[in-house]
C-alpha cells in the first residue's frame, strides 16, 4: 500500500508539471508576438517592456521562461507587497493574480459544497427510484426529466430561473454573495437558486449513470444467489446492487466536484454574480487579460490532480479488487 | 465425419432449413439488423427528424432571410415602423419626446417589439433586439454558427481520436505511452477553463505557426480548442476497445496471414470500433453545441458581432426584462437540438448493440 501511495504521489507530481509546461505554451507562445508588450498593460514605456523582458527572460529560452513564470506564481502566494515585476499580474487591473483567486475560493467552495450535497442526493435517488420502476410509467417520467436536465445549458436555466424566481416573482434575491460569516441565513437564501442551478446536469447525469449500472447489476450472478438463500429484496437491493452500482459514481463524483471547486462551475458563477474564482476568470475573457485564466487554470488543475489521486485511494479501500498488494 | 447434429454449420443448417421446412436462411449484416431495431424507436426516429429540420432550417438562413423577413442579420430596422395585424407599430417605442400641450418633456422606456409570429408578414417574427434587428433571422443565422461549429468540432474530435486511438491501441509500447500520457494531461484540466484559456490566448493575435494561419474572430478557433480539448473523451474508451480487440484471435489470424498494420487497422480493428464511434459521434455533437454555446455566452467563442445561440443569450441577457424573447429563444434552440441529438444517440446505441455502455463521462 504504501509504494501504491508513493508512485501516486510521483505520478502526481509528474502530471502537474506537464500541466504547467502546457499552461507556459498557452500563456506565452501560442498568442505569438511580444509577450513582454501584452504584460505591460494599456500606456507601456519602452523602460517597463525592458523591464518585463529582462524580468520575465523573455530574452532567455524557453525553461528560464518557464522557470520564471512558476516562481512568479508562487511568489503571489504570499500577502503583502510585491515590487512590479516579482509576481502574476492581471494586464488590465495590475493586481496579484493569486491574491484575487483566494479571494474568490469561499464563494466557490459555498457554492459547490451545497450543490454538490444536492446533487449526489437527488442524483442517486432518480437512479435508484428510476432502475427499481425500470419500464413503468414513474421511470419513463424520470428518465425524460434526466435527458432534459442534461441538454440544457446551464448558463440559460440560470438566466432562466433568475428572471422567473428573483425578478419577475421575487420569491429568491437576484444574484450576489453573502459571506457565510457575515450572516448565514442570507448566505443560504442567495445560494439555493445557483446550487439548483449548478446541481441538475448532474443530477440528471447521475440518475442516467446509475440506472444503468443498477439494471446490469440486477442481473448478476451474486444477485441471484443472494436471493436465492432467502435475502430481503430491500436487503438485496441496498447491499449488493446498489453498493455495487455506486462504486464508479464515487470516480464521476471525485472529479466532478473537483472540476467545479477548480473554477468549472464558471458559467453558473456569472450568472448568478457569485464573486468566485470562476466569476473571476470569466470577467477576464472579454478584455483578454491571460493571467487569471492561466492563474484559475493551473488553479483548477491542481483540484482534479489531487481529488484523481483521492479517489484511486478510495477506491482501493471500496474495491478489494483493485486494492494493490 | 461426425454425426450430422454436432456438424451444424451455417451451410448445413441453411440445407436443413430448406429441406424440411421449405424456407431459406438470409444472410443479414449487423447493420441491417441494428437499423431493423432503429426503426421500432419511434421516439428517436422523430428526434432524427427534428435535428434534421433544425440542420435544414438554419442552412436556409439567407433564404429565409431575404424572402420572408427582407433583412439581413446584421442590419438595424431601429427607425422603422411595421405593421402588425393591420396596426403600425415601432420596431423600438419608448424614447422621449418634446410634448407641445404641457410644454415639457417626456421620457418613456425603450419598447422593443415582441414576437409578431406570423402577424406582420414574416417580419419580426421572433421580436426585434434593442438595435432593431430581426431576432428570428438572427437566431437562424446564429444557429448555422453554433451548428457549424458543433458538427465540424465533432468531426474532428472524432476522427483524431479515432486515429490516436487506433495508433495506441494496435502498437501498443510507446506509442500507446504517449498517447495516454496526452489523454491524461487533458484529462487533467477542468475542460471548459482550458477552452477558455486557449481560445481566449488565441483570441489576441490569432494563430499563425505551422503554416497556419487563423484570423482572431475566426469561426476556427472555437472549432479547433473544441475538438482539442474534447479528445480523450472519446479516444480513451475507443483506445480501451481495440486493446481488447487486439488480443481476439480473428486479429491474430489475419498476422499469421501476413496483413501489415494499416490493413489490420482499417480492415480489421476499424470496423469493430465503428458503431461505438457512430454513438460517439452523435453525442459528442450535442456536447460540442453546448459547449460552444457556454464559450460564446462568456465572449472565448463566437465572437459578436457573428451571432451564434450562445452569445446572443448572452447579449439578451440585459435586456431580459423589458425582453425576455431575446435569451429565452436562442436557450429554447439549444434544447432541443441537444435534446433530439441525445434522445437519437441513445436510439442508436440501443440499436446498435443494446449492451453497449458508450457514453460521453463529460
Amino acid at each position: 500500500m504504501t509504494a501504491f501511495i508513493i508512485r501516486r504521489i510521483i505520478g502526481m507530481v509528474a502530471v502537474l508539471f506537464a500541466v504547467s509546461v502546457l499552461v507556459y505554451v498557452v500563456f506565452i507562445l501560442v498568442p505569438g508576438g511580444d509577450p513582454a508588450e501584452r504584460m505591460a498593460g494599456k500606456n507601456p514605456t519602452p523602460d517597463n517592456i525592458q523591464n518585463i523582458r529582462e524580468k520575465w527572460g523573455f530574452d532567455k529560452p524557453f525553461y528560464v521562461q518557464y522557470v520564471k513564470m512558476m516562481q512568479k506564481a508562487f511568489n503571489g502566494l504570499t500577502p503583502g507587497q510585491h515590487s512590479e515585476y516579482d509576481i502574476l499580474r492581471s494586464f488590465d487591473t495590475r493586481q496579484n493574480v493569486v491574491q484575487e483567486i483566494k479571494k474568490g475560493i469561499p464563494a466557490t467552495f459555498s457554492l459547490c459544497i451545497g450543490a454538490a450535497v444536492i446533487w449526489l442526493f437527488f442524483g442517486v435517488l432518480v437512479g435508484v427510484i428510476s432502475a427499481v420502476t425500470a419500464g413503468r410509467a414513474s421511470d419513463r417520467l424520470i428518465t425524460t426529466f434526466a435527458l432534459v436536465g442534461i441538454s440544457m445549458p446551464v448558463f440559460w436555466l440560470g438566466i432562466v430561473l433568475r428572471y422567473f424566481l428573483a425578478e419577475k416573482n421575487q420569491i429568491f434575491p437576484d444574484g450576489g454573495y453573502v459571506p457565510l460569516t457575515s450572516d448565514p441565513w442570507q448566505w443560504l437564501y442567495h445560494l439555493i437558486l445557483p446550487w439548483f442551478c449548478l446541481a441538475v446536469l448532474f443530477i440528471g447525469f447521475y440518475g442516467r449513470v446509475l440506472r444503468s449500472n443498477m439494471l446490469d447489476a440486477m442481473n448478476e450472478d451474486y444477485v441471484r444467489t443472494a436471493k436465492a438463500k432467502g435475502v430481503s429484496a430491500r436487503k438485496v437491493l441496498r447491499r449488493h446492487v446498489l453498493r455495487n452500482s455506486l462504486i464508479p459514481i464515487v470516480t464521476l463524483f471525485g472529479l466532478d466536484f473537483a472540476a467545479v471547486l477548480g473554477g468549472g462551475a464558471i458559467l453558473t458563477e456569472t450568472v448568478f454574480d457569485l464573486k468566485g474564482v470562476g466569476w473571476y476568470a470569466a470577467q477576464s475573457v472579454g478584455g483578454l487579460d491571460l493571467p487569471p485564466i492561466m492563474g484559475v487554470t493551473l488553479y483548477g488543475a491542481f483540484f482534479i490532480v489531487l481529488f484523481s489521486a483521492i479517489v484511486d485511494f478510495i477506491y482501493a479501500y471500496l474495491d478489494p479488487r483493485v486494492r494493490p498488494t | 465425419m461426425a454425426e450430422p447434429a454436432t456438424d451444424l454449420t451455417l451451410d448445413s443448417a441453411a440445407l436443413l432449413a430448406s429441406e424440411e421446412h421449405e424456407v431459406s436462411i438470409v444472410g443479414r449484416s449487423p447493420w441491417y439488423l441494428a437499423w431493423r431495431r432503429l426503426r421500432r424507436n419511434y421516439l428517436a426516429l422523430a428526434s432524427l427528424g427534428v435535428f434534421i429540420l433544425i440542420v435544414v432550417a438554419c442552412a436556409l438562413a439567407p433564404v429565409y432571410a431575404r424572402h420572408v423577413a427582407h433583412t439581413g442579420p446584421n442590419a438595424i430596422h431601429a427607425q422603422d415602423k411595421v405593421r402588425v395585424g393591420g396596426k403600425l407599430r415601432d420596431v423600438i417605442g419608448g424614447g422621449s419626446y418634446y410634448d407641445a400641450k404641457t410644454n415639457s418633456f417626456v421620457v418613456r422606456a425603450p419598447s422593443y417589439l415582441g414576437p409578431t409570429w406570423w402577424r406582420a408578414n414574416g417580419r419580426f417574427v421572433l421580436g426585434t433586439d434593442n438595435l432593431g434587428r430581426d431576432v428570428a433571422v438572427r437566431v437562424l443565422y446564429g444557429g448555422r454558427n453554433s451548428l457549424l461549429v458543433g458538427i465540424g468540432s465533432a468531426l474532428l474530435c472524432t476522427f483524431f481520436a479515432l486515429v490516436l486511438a487506433l495508433l495506441a491501441g494496435f502498437y501498443g509500447g510507446w506509442p500507446d505511452w504517449i498517447v495516454s500520457r496526452f489523454f491524461d494531461l487533458i484529462w487533467a484540466f477542468p475542460v471548459f477553463l482550458l477552452a477558455i484559456a486557449i481560445s481566449t490566448a488565441l483570441a489576441i493575435n490569432g494563430f499563425h505557426h505551422f503554416g497556419i494561419n487563423i484570423e482572431p474572430g475566426s469561426l476556427w478557433i472555437p472549432t479547433l480548442v473544441i475538438s482539442y480539448v474534447l479528445i480523450p473523451y472519446i479516444g480513451r474508451p475507443v483506445r480501451g476497445q481495440i486493446l481488447s480487440l487486439r488480443e481476439k484471435e480473428f486479429i491474430q489470424a489475419a498476422v499469421g496471414q501476413g496483413a501489415g498494420p494499416l490493413r489490420i487497422m482499417f480492415s480489421d480493428l476499424l470496423p469493430n470500433v465503428a458503431s461505438t464511434i457512430l454513438v460517439f459521434f452523435t453525442l459528442i455533437i450535442a456536447t460540442n453545441i453546448l459547449t460552444e454555446a457556454g464559450l460564446s455566452f462568456l465572449g472565448a467563442g463566437v465572437r459578436l458581432p457573428n451571432p451564434s445561440w450562445g452569445n446572443l443569450i448572452a447579449s439578451g441577457q440585459d435586456q431580459i426584462q423589458t425582453a425576455p424573447w431575446l435569451s429565452l429563444i436562442p436557450g429554447i434552440a439549444i434544447v432541443l437540438t441537444v435534446l433530439s441529438l441525445n434522445i437519437f444517440g441513445d436510439g442508436l446505441r440501443d440499436a446498435l448493440d443494446p449492451r453497449a455502455k458508450v457514453r460521453i463521462e463529460h
